[in-house]
């Protein structure tokens, strides 16, 4: 492993569907590894088909996706869906041992990850619960306890938290900006949302639509520490504005 | 238990037990008062009189019918989640077999009874039943199954593919326990068309040739034994009932802790 090559490079990556829709085109991006870079903008500007490229649930038909740092893409990615995505039949426990139950693991070998994993999201004493006792908040705290599980160094999440309430969703933000910053891990976030990319990234790619590209690489400037503070300050409001006339000025 | 969900559970049972009673009540006052012949309609106290003293062979037909239904169910059961496994791995194999199954189902029972009867042979004429019972209660369970298998949410579909499952994975953890509602919605459909195909089969057959339910109603028919007739036919009822009951209590036991259908809500 290469720890100054860019864990992630796109070069003129394009996908075009049967239906004729070109999703994206020519989108060229370098990310860093331990970066978490957020991909803003509309809707149909292809932000979620280039994560489902990323993490090979389907191919690009044009260009090349390389991971320069691992070589290949790594066994391990964290996904984390719009919506929470669990099975109703499983316990929260069962749900989040899924992939160490699918590469073989049995339920005593990864109590103890899942356990842990479980305490890191705040939800250790619901093992034993079904999906529909929880709130929508904690059902998506589950989904991200799952796709931490097998410490992926990749995490990447599609609007995780676009079906959440304003509360719940800043109460995750920050959780999730915290996870990070204990782990080493690399995020990539789409959202459709200007204030929560600026909120959570150090970098914003923003997409515009027909066909999807990059419009605008927005590097984010924000103390070490954000919180509520940086959520009032002007510099946040500022740099909100400036990604928004980007993509005004893309459509 | 709160005491208004106790309330509820009571009534839940004591309004449908309330009706029949009284029924029973209207139906032996009547026969009664307009002197109603016993060969055209049989007080209830007379049905119970033949229940009692026809308790054996009565029982004895109950016991081959209950046999043949409860193979035939499971038999169905079995083959059609299997069948429908087998259809939804492979595209082909059910354009192929998609359209028999249909005409198996389409095809009444009674018509092709007389056939599956000489090709088995009368000595094993229960053989003939389970079979002809098979085929009428195994398209439920192998529709609603496929639906079922089809029925999974994609996204966890594209989760397992993520985490790298194999085929039989995600049958067994994905599929399976997804299409299980639908399943045993088949199943309960399969249950009642199990005992309706065991009698149909019987009654084609005839002549003494099997002793279920279906015979005894013949056999009292034919000797204008009505009060009989109405204790098998009782029985009968009692059974798919009994059946019914057993197979929504499966059915509650296995979901009550996930699947929408059979949660209650408060207020």
């Amino acid at each position: 492993m290469n720890a100054s090559s860019p864990l992630i490079s796109l070069d003129h990556v394009g996908k075009t569907y049967a239906s004729g829709t070109t999703a994206l085109d020519g989108v060229s991006a370098d990310i860093a590894q331990g970066a978490f870079v957020s991909l803003v903008g509309p809707s149909g500007c292809g932000k979620s088909t280039l994560l489902r490229i990323l993490a090979g649930l389907i191919s690009a038909d044009r260009g090349s996706v390389a991971w320069p740092a691992t070589e290949t893409r790594p066994k391990k990615l964290g996904f984390v869906f719009q919506e929470a995505t669990l099975m109703p039949w499983a316990s929260v426990f069962d749900n989040v041992r899924l992939p160490l139950k699918l590469k073989g693991q049995s339920s005593e070998q990864a109590r103890e990850r899942v356990i842990s994993t479980l305490s890191r999201v705040g939800l250790a004493d619901f093992a034993d619960a079904y999906p529909r006792e929880l709130s929508g908040g904690m059902r998506m705290r589950v989904s991200i306890a799952r796709a931490l599980v097998t410490q992926p160094p990749v995490l990447l999440m599609d609007e995780p938290f676009a079906a959440l309430d304003e509360f719940t969703r800043e109460t995750l933000d920050d959780d999730l900006l915290a996870l990070w910053r204990a782990q080493a891990w690399t995020v990539l976030f789409v959202t459709h949302s200007i204030y929560e990319a600026v909120y959570l990234s150090e970098r914003v790619l923003v997409m515009g639509a027909r066909p999807g590209r990059i419009v605008a690489d927005v590097a984010i400037e924000a103390p070490a520490e954000r919180g509520r503070t940086f959520r009032e300050s002007h510099l946040y409001i500022d740099q909100c504005a400036a990604i928004s006339a980007k993509l005004r000025e893309a459509s | 238990m709160t005491d208004s969900r106790f309330q509820t559970r009571f009534w839940r049972i004591a309004l449908p037990l309330l009706v029949g009673v009284a029924v029973l009540f209207v139906w032996q006052g009547a026969v009664t008062a307009f002197d109603v012949p016993s060969f055209v309609l049989p007080a209830p106290t007379l049905i119970a009189e033949s229940l009692v003293a026809n308790f054996g062979s009565l029982m004895g037909s109950l016991v081959v019918t209950l046999r043949v239904t409860v193979a035939a169910f499971l038999l169905a059961s079995v083959g059609g989640v299997a069948l429908a496994i087998l259809f939804v791995q492979n595209r082909a194999v059910e354009t192929a077999l998609f359209p028999y199954a249909i005409i198996l189902q389409v095809t009444p029972v009674v018509a092709i009874a007389p056939l599956i009867l000489i090709w088995v042979g009368f000595d094993q004429v229960e053989l003939a039943l389970l079979i002809l019972a098979w085929i009428v209660a195994f398209f439920p369970v192998l529709s609603n199954t496929v639906l079922g298998l089809r029925s999974v949410d994609h996204n966890l579909t594209d989760l397992f593919r993520l985490y790298g499952a194999s085929r039989l994975q995600t049958l067994i953890e994905l599929q399976l326990p997804a299409a299980l509602p639908y399943i045993l919605a088949g199943m309960k459909i399969s249950g009642g068309l199990a005992l309706i195909g065991a009698v149909v089969a019987e009654f084609v057959a005839g002549s003494g040739a099997s002793t279920g339910l279906a015979w005894r109603i013949v056999e009292a028919g034919n000797r204008l034994d009505i009060p009989k007739m109405f204790a098998a036919l009782f029985l009968l009822s009692l059974l798919g009932i009994a059946i019914f009951f057993l197979l929504s209590l499966v059915e509650y036991l296995l979901l009550r802790r996930w699947h929408e259908s059979v949660i209650r809500r408060e207020g």
